[in-house]
């Protein structure tokens, strides 16, 4: 290959899309690397804190695009406190410093605040598209500040953010010139928006086609958007409170009929749970379906909208449905590939799901691949019968809301279950248990659980051996995450190299001692080795003092930038 | 390597392996035996036999365990039995099924199955079935048992699944009837798989509600179900809104555990002045009109009862008739008192401005103001 000129690599390379093929790419040999680098314009960097935003832009320096995420999976959860880290500013401030022509900027789990966000929207005259993710430490301010200077602005995407909502007009800072938004989604923000502003801007985006409203928004205005803008493609309703037989209902129903693009539907944030009839004539093309943030719907509503729903992949509801409503579910949408069903309640300890729905969904759905399942109970053999019918999981999360609940019918742990599972979906790559469950489960994951990249364990196990079954036999392991389950040095030591081929490990409530995590750390310093010491609950003293400290929680991940120097007080990495 | 077995050429492989496995033998480690500590780990140390952690090339035959591991296996177990942990004096099994896939011709290169047995060939896989044999099973409960020869060499797709358990002979207990809704492959012998086999079904409940009291905190876990905090949040900020619609349909559907089905949603309302608040049925009432004449009914007479204990209890009871007059002009700011809410975001805001069913979902409760204090608050 030596004598293709620079460029028809370059030009294949283009061809070459992922970023695991990429890297792959890079890898071949140095001028494969040296090109293969500056053409990339996409980087996707899982863990902000392997590497250094210099290090990025110095490398790629056609970067484009950049996704960023922050703080530990389990941070969704609050196992992480505040201030923990994740911050997005040094990023921005150092690819604004090198000059990067930055285009996306795409943020899962990390601290932004409004400084980085205005200078985000002064730094980068082509900066195009804003996706946040599950992040926090924003105020409306900043986003006005994205829509004042963000001149090319095409994407505005928030996605479960918490937002603090200063009730500012942070709409009509969208300067009357700009008419490049096609996408919009705001409907995490919990304050008042200004609906004249918000009229306007989609009468002037004529490329708009995916908006997602607040609860702000109320039904007229929703109706009056829709005529503006029959080209959606991805609608979220906002509030959907009305009178049915008020005349603001029917212009809706008018207004819906004339959306015949829209494939994604979601939303619904505050829903009075009768009139969901005016959408079932769009039904038939939803591929996207998105109920998991309106309790008030009641499910026969629910089951009534999904008998038009025949061409849906992705389906996101709430338990409510009941199984009799995945039955449902499974007898007509034949072409399901993603399904969540999330707890309406999660402390009563009546979910309205058990094993009964999720096999009768892998009765009916063949094509399913993606599952995440928040249930009262289940069975082993529920879970055979589901491997049987469904070889095909890449994703498979099951939570059964009371966290070491046996099989239901044998009170067996639930190991075999999870065993046919893992043995069966050859694809499997990511997977998270719940139940009871032994040290046999993780004999099975680490025999059969071959492309698996990324587990989760919760109140699960026997001893050390669990988890050094996993280590042992994952071979694609990723990310590893456990909390509340019985291991400990043993098992955290077995393999420490093993630690440089993963992304990170987080490890809370186990077993691991101070005196653990200190000989890891010592042994592999490509780690950063993280103990959260919330409460001051440790002391760093050193001897034999450290083994009987249990570490409450533990995050490592490998990384290239060597120690952190923005973690708190409260974390120490060793 | 097992790949390659479990995509059909199953044929090719030993099938024997699985028809040599008896159906009701599985070896188990058996835990909850208090007697039997000497036994279970020796058991124990079959099982690393057989395991053989995966792809650790150190495991074999011989060496299973360093002596320390195995030390630290018994005491693993003795401070469990120490604990309680088991049922003491109930044979529960705690079942270790070993499956295996379709068994690898290439002993050696098989990562991850046991050096054991399968890999070997047959005639160690007598001596598998010997110490098999040496312990004392409890009937089984075997759900797995992987591909078998009839079914494995035809279709992957079915052949790499599930083979539904096997039953031993002295399992008797019936089936839940929560099995009969799901579709298995089973011989009809075959049928009793599931139950558990320990007769008494309370020791197996017993054990594992202790192995779970291990882990299990008694109260609400933190971060646990795992969801983000709005999910948390959702059901309660939108439960009135669920309350509004549908009063008549939940009669039908009774046994729906979802909270759906409240009747009525109460909320409270103060009234100032009187130190003693009510609730009120907003369900009852379908516009602004109605709610006012019910704060009216509601209040009127314990206003009246205020100013007659405030004026000294002298009245008698034509004057208190009297002074009972009706609270009017609530909604448009005409009367002596006005009414307010609090809305799901915790502001107050003048009843009377959205429509009624928009009102009934945000409200939270209801406040009876001095009108002069309204306008007074007005002006902050």
């Amino acid at each position: 290959m030596n004598y293709f000129p620079d460029e028809v690599l370059e030009h294949i390379f283009d061809f070459v899309g992922s970023h695991k093929d990429r890297n792959s790419v890079s890898q071949v040999c140095k001028l494969w690397y040296r090109i293969e680098s500056y053409s990339r314009q996409k980087v996707f960097v899982g863990n902000c804190y392997a590497i250094g935003p210099e290090r990025v832009a110095e490398r790629f320096s056609g970067l484009k695009s950049i996704t960023l995420k922050g703080k530990p999976h389990f941070a969704d959860f609050n196992l992480v406190p505040p201030d923990w880290g994740g911050f997005v500013y040094p990023w921005i401030e150092a690819f604004a410093r090198s000059r990067v022509g930055l285009e996306e900027l795409r943020l899962k789990r990390m601290v932004v605040s409004d400084e980085s966000l205005e200078l985000l929207s002064r730094s980068f005259p082509n900066f195009k598209s804003l996706v946040l993710v599950s992040c926090e430490g924003f105020t409306t301010d900043g986003l006005a500040a994205v829509a004042a200077y963000c001149r090319q602005l095409k994407e505005l995407d928030l996605q479960e953010n918490d937002v603090e909502d200063h009730r500012g007009h942070w709409l009509s800072c969208f300067p009357e010139s700009s008419t490049s938004l096609v996408s919009l989604n705001f409907a995490c923000l919990k304050g008042d928006i200004n609906l004249p502003a918000l009229e306007r801007l989609v009468a002037r985006s004529p490329n708009l086609k995916s908006l997602r409203l607040s609860r702000a928004v109320p039904l007229d205005v929703l109706q009056r958007i829709l005529i503006r803008a029959p080209q959606l493609l991805d609608l979220g309703v906002g509030s959907y409170l009305h009178d049915p037989d008020s005349e603001n209902y029917n212009k809706l129903v008018t207004a819906i009929q004339k959306c015949k693009s829209v494939r994604s539907l979601s939303g619904f944030l505050d829903v009075a749970p009768h009139c969901l009839s005016a959408f079932h004539i769009i039904c038939p093309n939803l591929t996207s379906l998105n109920l998991s943030y309106a309790p008030g719907i009641y499910d026969n509503e629910l089951i009534k909208l999904l008998r038009h729903c025949h061409k849906l992949q992705r389906l996101w509801i709430l338990d409510c449905i009941g199984d009799k409503g995945l039955e449902v579910v499974a007898s007509t949408c034949k072409d399901l590939e993603e399904l969540r069903v999330f707890p309406s309640d999660p402390y009563v300890g009546q979910a309205a799901v058990t094993e009964e729905g999720l096999v009768a969904i892998s009765r009916g759905c063949q094509k399913l691949n993606s599952i995440l399942y928040f249930c009262q109970q289940m069975t082993n053999a529920a879970l055979i019968t589901v491997a049987k019918n469904c070889p095909n999981f890449v994703r498979f999360r099951l939570c059964i809301l009371d966290p070491t609940k046996p099989d239901a019918v044998t009170q067996q742990p639930l190991d075999e279950g999870f065993g046919a599972i893992v043995q069966a979906c050859k694809d499997l790559k990511r997977l998270s248990l719940s139940g009871l469950l032994t040290d046999q489960v993780f004999l099975y994951i680490g025999m059969y659980a071959e492309q698996l990249e990324m587990l989760s364990i919760a109140f699960a196990g026997d001893s050390d051996k669990g988890m050094q079954y996993v280590l042992k036999g994952c071979k694609k392991l990723r990310k590893l995450e456990i909390r509340d389950s019985p291991f400990g040095n043993a098992a955290l030591l077995m393999d420490v190299a093993k630690y440089e081929t993963m992304r990170s490990l987080w490890m809370s409530s186990c077993e691991v001692t101070l005196g653990g995590c200190k000989a890891l750390a010592k042994r592999m310093p490509g780690l950063n080795v993280e103990i959260i010491n919330e409460n001051d609950q440790m002391e760093f003293v050193g001897g034999c003092d450290d083994d009987r400290q249990k570490v409450e929680k533990m995050y490592l991940y490998r990384t290239l930038a060597g120690q952190r120097r923005d973690a708190p007080e409260f974390v120490w990495t060793l | 390597m097992m790949e390659e077995c479990s995509k059909g050429s199953g044929a090719a492989c030993s099938p024997k392996l699985l028809d040599l496995i008896p159906k009701e033998m599985e070896w188990a480690v058996a835990k909850g035996e208090s007697g039997d500590v000497e036994r279970s780990s020796v058991e124990i140390r079959k099982l690393e036999l057989r395991l053989g952690l995966p792809g650790d090339d150190e495991w074999s035959l011989k060496n299973t365990n360093t002596a320390k591991n195995i030390n630290r296996e018994r005491d693993h177990h003795d401070s469990l039995f120490s604990l309680g942990y088991f049922n003491h004096g109930h044979h529960h099994n705690h079942h270790h099924h070993f499956h295996h896939h379709q068994p690898s011709h290439k002993a050696g290169s098989h990562e991850i199955s046991p050096q054991v047995g399968p890999v070997a060939g047959s005639s160690s896989s007598s001596v598998w079935f010997n110490q098999q044999q040496q312990q004392q099973l409890a009937p089984p409960s075997s759900f797995l048992q992987f591909p078998t020869t009839t079914k494995a060499a035809t279709d992957k797709q079915q052949s790499s699944c599930l083979l539904l358990p096997t039953v031993a002979k002295e399992s008797s207990q019936p089936c839940c009837t929560k099995v009969g809704a799901i579709d298995l492959q089973q011989s009809p012998a075959e049928k009793k798989a599931f139950s558990p086999p320990a007769a008494p079904p309370t020791p197996a409940n017993t054990a594992v509600a202790n192995s779970s009291q291990k882990r299990t905190a008694p109260g609400p876990v933190v971060g646990w179900p795992p969801i983000r905090s709005f999910r948390k949040n959702l059901a309660s900020s939108s439960s009135s809104s669920k309350q509004n619609g549908n009063p008549n349909k939940k009669a039908a559907t009774s046994d729906k555990p979802v909270e759906a089905c409240k009747k009525g949603m109460f909320v409270k309302i103060n009234m100032d002045g009187v130190p003693i608040g009510r609730k009120v049925d907003l369900t009852a009432y379908d516009s602004y009109p109605r709610l006012s004449t019910a704060v009216d009914e509601l209040f009127r007479g314990l206003l009246a009862a205020q100013r007659d204990s405030s004026a000294g209890g002298n009245m008698n009871k034509q004057q208190q008739e009297e002074e009972e007059k009706a609270i009017t002009g609530l909604l448009d700011g005409s009367g002596e008192y006005t009414l307010v809410y609090e809305d799901n975001e915790g502001d107050r805001m003048l009843v009377g401005d959205v429509p009624w069913h928009m009102f009934v979902s945000t409200v939270k409760r209801l406040r009876v103001l001095k009108s002069s204090e309204v306008s007074a608050l007005s002006r902050e």
